[in-house]
């Protein structure tokens, strides 16, 4: 079993100073229980809707700025998220791991949503890849937000060796009417279920809380095991570190008992979608 | 936590079934006191200024406010108008009476007439476009200098465009500027509104017997289900025509929210340099420093 805590706070909007401080501070905590992994929401370190701030609370991967939590990773690991200004002075929505004092795996957001109040796609570029890591509650892939509603994301991080999904999200809360929860929770708590029980995975969903905008973030935060069971689930709209138990073993006996992962054939989907593009394939 | 039974099946607009615009009260209860009392504080504001006019919005509102910030961190002003009726004022009193807050009257009569003396002819649409800018003047003047003006427009009437620009459209702050009226009907019962204010006809009170729906032409109950097709679920209007809807109603709505759409949105400023307000440099309201 392995101590993981999710760190569902609410971000200062463009206030990068207090934000490393409020991570040093939910960290120490974290680190405090007993946890082996602390994972803050998407922009943790920034906020979300930055708008024209995104170029101004933008740094490298290896900045300065971001020493501070390199430095709160010598006995946690931490998983946060911050622009980063690529090398080419693109911007991208990052999210970084840091492990034992180092940035050990940077993933940048692939899927920008630019539609309804998301306009992501104008102030940032898109990442290119999907590449699973190891971490502290084993081999793992970064899906930010938006990213993991596109099906084939947690696809390829489960056929290349995930069983673990971190999902940090900028989620906002809407859609209250026809009687029922939150529209975005339910669409929310249906897809870590589904990819975490027919992936056989686990499903770490972290989101965030408090207001920008008018635009409120409804948290909800949750793990979801490979058997689809909630193991632990944070309040709407309030902050709170959770904690949970992640149990590798449970992924080897629930992939022992449903082996889907074992008889899945990417092969056979690099090649349709190959033959779909028009590229020559060997038959 | 509970988790509140969900839909199944495919929604269908039908003009029979109102099901659609039903709302978890408790759940927006929570949203909108939040909203308040972070957004408020965000700007450093500890204090906010609402026209309690005695209709259902407006009480709504102020019982939001109370909740969120706490009675006496609101400001309730109730702006009556020689021809206001003296139903309002009672309905008035008894919303500050049941949410707690206290209740200023402040008479416009005499700053109206004295401006309609000296403006000539003016119909009545004109004289209650002056009151309801003269009682938002009032309103940001006793903001002044630590409080935040709350709109009540809700999003039937912002839709519609029924309102007056910079009178009773204009806010800092709008707790209930998503929720068509009916919900907001809804929410009111939630927060224990005296049930003369929930079961009386919408009213402006702006001449001697004027109601909403008289005026508007339709229902409040009509003119939501059809916003809610149109706007919330994107239909377009001939689909709902097809699904039974009225056609002069469903057109009629869809032109007051086309040609209204200018009141909803800020001033436009035309671009001639490289970085505009309100077009490219846009820097969130809520920017907040170390």
């Amino acid at each position: 079993m392995v101590k993981i805590a999710i760190a569902q706070c609410a971000p200062a909007l463009g206030a990068m100073k207090r934000n490393i401080a409020m991570h040093q501070e939910w960290i120490g905590r974290a680190r405090k229980e007993g946890a082996r992994l602390v994972v803050f929401p998407e922009l943790s370190l920034t906020g979300y809707y930055l708008k024209d701030l995104a170029g101004e609370v933008a740094c490298a991967a290896d900045d300065e700025a971001l020493r501070p939590i390199a430095d709160a990773s010598r006995d946690i690991d931490v998983c946060a998220g911050f622009v980063e200004r690529g090398p080419d002075a693109r911007l991208y929505i990052a999210q970084g791991y840091w492990s034992r004092g180092k940035l050990v795996h940077v993933h940048r957001k692939v899927y920008l949503p630019t539609y309804g109040i998301f306009d992501d796609g104008r102030y940032f570029g898109p990442g290119d890849r999907f590449d699973v890591f190891p971490t502290a509650v084993g081999p793992a892939g970064i899906a930010i937000c938006e990213d993991l509603w596109h099906t084939s994301v947690p696809y390829l991080y489960g056929a290349t060796g995930a069983t673990v999904v971190l999902s940090p999200a900028s989620s906002p809360g809407r859609g209250v009417a026809e009687g029922g929860d939150l529209g975005t929770a339910e669409s929310c708590r249906l897809m870590d279920r589904f990819y975490a029980q027919y992936l056989t995975l686990y499903i770490v969903f972290v989101n965030r809380v408090g207001h920008e905008d008018g635009i409120a973030f409804w948290g909800g935060s949750e793990i979801v095991a490979p058997n689809g069971d909630v193991v632990a689930r944070a309040k709407e709209f309030e902050e709170e570190l959770l904690f949970a138990e992640i149990d590798p073993d449970l992924v080897a006996r629930e992939r022992d008992r449903n082996p889907l992962i074992r008889d899945e054939r990417p092969d056979l989907v690099v090649a349709q979608l190959m033959r779909a593009r028009g590229m020559a394939v060997k038959d | 936590m509970a988790i509140a039974p969900q839909r199944i099946g495919v929604l269908h607009p039908d003009p029979k079934d109102l099901s659609p615009l039903r709302i978890d009260e408790a759940l927006v209860h929570r949203m909108l006191v939040a909203f308040l009392r972070e957004e408020a504080a965000k700007s450093g504001h500890k204090r906010v200024v609402v026209a309690v006019s005695g209709g259902i919005d407006s009480a709504a509102v102020a019982a939001l406010a109370a909740e969120a910030m706490g009675p006496k961190n609101v400001t309730a002003l109730y702006m009556p108008y020689k021809t206001s009726s003296a139903e309002s004022a009672a309905h008035a009193r008894l919303v500050a009476k049941t949410f707690g807050f206290a209740l200023e009257e402040i008479d416009i009569t005499p700053q109206v007439d004295a401006y309609l003396a000296r403006a000539g002819k003016v119909d009545r649409v004109r004289a209650g476009n002056k009151m309801a800018r003269e009682r938002k003047s009032i309103e940001y003047d006793r903001s002044w200098p630590d409080g935040l003006v709350l709109g009540t427009s809700n999003k039937t009437e912002l839709l519609l465009g029924y309102g007056t620009r910079y009178g009773d459209m204009a806010s800092d702050l709008n707790p209930v500027g998503d929720l068509y009226k009916t919900q907001l009907r809804e929410l009111a019962v939630l927060l224990g509104m005296p049930d003369v204010i929930v079961q009386k006809p919408p009213t402006a009170d702006l001449w001697v017997g004027q109601t909403d729906e008289a005026e508007l032409g339709f229902t409040y109950a009509q003119a939501d289900l059809v916003l809610y097709h149109l706007i919330d679920r994107r239909l377009r209007p001939d689909a709902l025509v097809a699904a039974g809807f009225d056609a002069a109603l469903v057109k009629g709505i869809r032109e007051r929210v086309r040609r209204s759409h200018y009141k909803r949105v800020m001033p436009l400023i035309a671009k001639v340099s490289l970085r505009t307000v309100g077009h490219d440099f846009l820097y969130p309201r809520d920017w907040e420093s170390d």
